[in-house]
């Protein structure tokens, strides 16, 4: 039989039909890389990058004799998540080996937690965009070990199908992953996509906060695997006569590695289960790849049942017990959780929803915060981090702070030029001028400021005669002005701005003009 | 308990990435019968109350402190691999055509 991959093109039916006839219920189940120094069972680093097998040792490997012992950090790090994530931490709990044939794990199994998770029964609150809360449960969290990565060589497109050998680099083996799975996500109805990524970025953000992993999902050290299922419609999601209907077949979605993605890939399962259910057949439980640049979802493996993987306690491993003492030491080092902290912020710094949503999305919120206490005021501290440097991130393909970083642009170099606009030395244009040079490599802002002889004129005999010569030649601009419409001030301050080069203050010059003609 | 089918075994084998034949099917439903019953007689152990033991030792929280460790080169690594390529392990087709 020949091999082909092109994807035959599954039947979808338009999302609005799709909830007027289904109700949809998702599982969300997050992987996250945490960036401890170490691997989860040996003292192998963990860095992004690095030589192929350059980071391997006989116990990730999963050589003969070689024992695993767990990282303190690790565990640590897991029980700041459940806690974070308002869990119950275990008193005593085990690793178990999850065994199945897949050359991603050296060891024939992947070491990782069974029926005894770290933390478990807990919840976080996500803010909708309509401004409500949705409570999404969270079933647990639990200690396991990220896999090698595998090259498909021989296929037309570098897939698995058609591939005729793999080659696999197990530097990434036994990177420690946290797995934070929620219970069925009910009630959401059409917002169910929204809830997702909303869930996704929430805990995105909380995982920064407590400061465990680089949550990158473009690297893959954040990843989501997308469980969708629908039901009969019978009634309002969140009623009771909904929520008495049996659950429908799953499908699981892997490795949806973008914010929109998720809510874009569940939005495709359900328009595809709808499609499927609604022409009289039936959904297969099985594994679906997510293609970001087709935006539909293809067939994978069906999925094992939990007995396929024969779950045992890892016997090379002792129980983890964290002691009530160090749960409560840990707690102690939660941060402020991040949608207390956003409320306080927007109301520390006067921004409305929206300017304060922009900021998030930009991803500037620590950078305003720590331009703020540098002695900018919080409506220049957005000004500017939004502004020029934000469109240069992006053009760069890059995110805000990563981008300042590489460039030793920090927050103290935007408050030093909002200060310099503060101190009357440069208007806003020669401001941005400034920041231009700044971000171009020419140095802080005093220093591009004096290089490029940019300074406000504070010559008023000079700004005076400029403002005397502009109402002298525009008798009928300064007539109104004079019979009250100041808005008419426009067109002789931006006259004024072009007699003295963009040097003046216009401020002052206003102020001149209006002084002289009211 | 219930006795092993035919199809038990071909779907273990299927897990274990063991190809059988029809007749090795067959003896195989024989002898991992006769393993199983053997085993089963444990089930007869009275355990109610009996914590299940993972571990013969009476420890916990063996922990060691996250502090980097130096690797093998991946020239050692990759030493007793039986093929390998571009510094990676080299392995066989992982999907079968179908």
């Amino acid at each position: 039989m020949s091999t082909t991959t092109t994807h035959h093109q599954d039947a979808v039916m338009d999302y609005d039909e799709a909830l007027a006839t289904f109700d949809p219920v998702m599982g969300l189940e997050v992987h996250v890389e945490l960036h401890t120094n170490t691997k989860m069972f040996c003292g192998c680093p963990t860095e992004f990058g690095a030589e192929p097998n350059s980071q391997v040792c006989p116990v990730c490997l999963g050589l003969p004799g070689a024992l695993p012992v767990v990282n303190e950090k690790a565990v640590e790090s897991a029980i700041r998540i459940g806690l974070a994530l308002n869990c119950e931490i275990a008193s005593w709990c085990r690793f178990a080996r999850k065994n199945y044939f897949y050359p991603d794990m050296p060891k024939n199994f992947q070491t990782s937690q069974y029926d005894e998770p770290i933390a478990f029964e807990g919840y976080l609150d996500v803010d909708l965009d309509d401004g409500t809360v949705y409570r999404v449960e969270i079933e647990r969290a639990h200690m396991e070990e990220d896999t090698g990565k595998s090259l498909h060589i021989g296929g037309a497109t570098g897939r698995i199908h058609g591939a005729d050998h793999s080659l696999v680099d197990y530097n990434r083996a036994g990177i420690p992953l946290i797995e934070i799975v929620t219970k069925p996500l009910v009630g959401a109805g059409e917002r169910a996509p929204e809830v997702a990524r909303t869930y996704v970025a929430a805990l995105r953000e909380l995982l920064r906060a407590l400061d465990v992993s680089d949550v990158k999902m473009e690297q893959g050290s954040m990843r989501c695997d997308a469980n969708v299922s629908l039901r009969a419609k019978a009634g309002e999601p969140t009623s009771a006569e909904q929520l008495a209907v049996p659950l429908g077949t799953r499908t699981e979605t892997k490795n949806v590695n973008s914010l929109r993605s998720v809510e874009r890939a569940i939005r495709y399962e359900i328009s595809r289960h709808a499609a499927v259910l609604a022409g009289g057949g039936s959904i297969l439980q099985e594994t679906r790849h997510w293609h970001e640049d087709t935006g539909v979802t293809t067939s994978g493996r069906v999925k094992s049942d939990a007995d396929d993987y024969r779950y045992f306690p890892e016997p090379d491993l002792v129980p983890v017990a964290p002691s009530r003492e160090l749960v409560d030491r840990l707690r102690g080092t939660l941060p402020e959780p991040p949608a207390e902290r956003r409320k306080r912020l927007q109301n520390d710094w006067g921004y409305s929803d929206l300017e304060m949503r922009d900021v998030y999305n930009a991803g500037a919120a620590e950078l305003i915060e720590q331009t703020v206490s540098a002695g900018a005021s919080p409506s220049a501290a957005r000004k500017w981090w939004l502004g020029e440097p934000s469109r240069r991130a992006n053009a760069e393909a890059t995110d805000l702070v990563s981008y300042a970083a590489d460039l030793g642009f920090t927050p103290a170099t935007v408050a030093e030029l909002d200060s310099l606009v503060r101190s009357g030395r440069l208007n806003d244009s020669m401001a941005r001028e400034v920041l231009g040079g700044v971000l171009d490599g020419e140095g802080g802002p005093t220093a591009v400021a004096d290089a490029r002889g940019l300074e406000l004129k504070q010559d008023d005999g000079a700004l005076e005669a400029a403002v005397d010569t502009v109402i002298a030649a525009n008798p009928d601009v300064a007539a109104k002005i004079r019979d009250g419409k100041v808005a008419a001030a426009g067109a002789l301050i931006g006259q004024v701005m072009k007699a003295t080069k963009g040097q003046a203050d216009a401020g002052k010059a206003r102020e001149l003009i209006l002084g002289k003609l009211q | 308990m219930s006795s092993l089918t035919r199809a038990d075994v071909a779907h273990l084998a299927g897990l274990a990435r063991i190809e059988l034949s029809d007749a090795e099917l067959d003896r195989m439903v024989g002898e991992l019968g006769v393993i199983i019953e053997s085993v089963a007689k444990v089930q007869q152990a009275p355990i109610d109350g009996v914590a299940p033991m993972s571990h013969p030792l009476p420890l916990t929280n063996v922990t060691r402190p996250d502090v980097v460790r130096p690797s093998l080169t991946p020239a050692e690594a990759l030493a007793g691999a039986p093929a390998s390529d571009q510094q990676r392990f080299s392995v066989p087709r992982i999907l079968d055509e179908e």
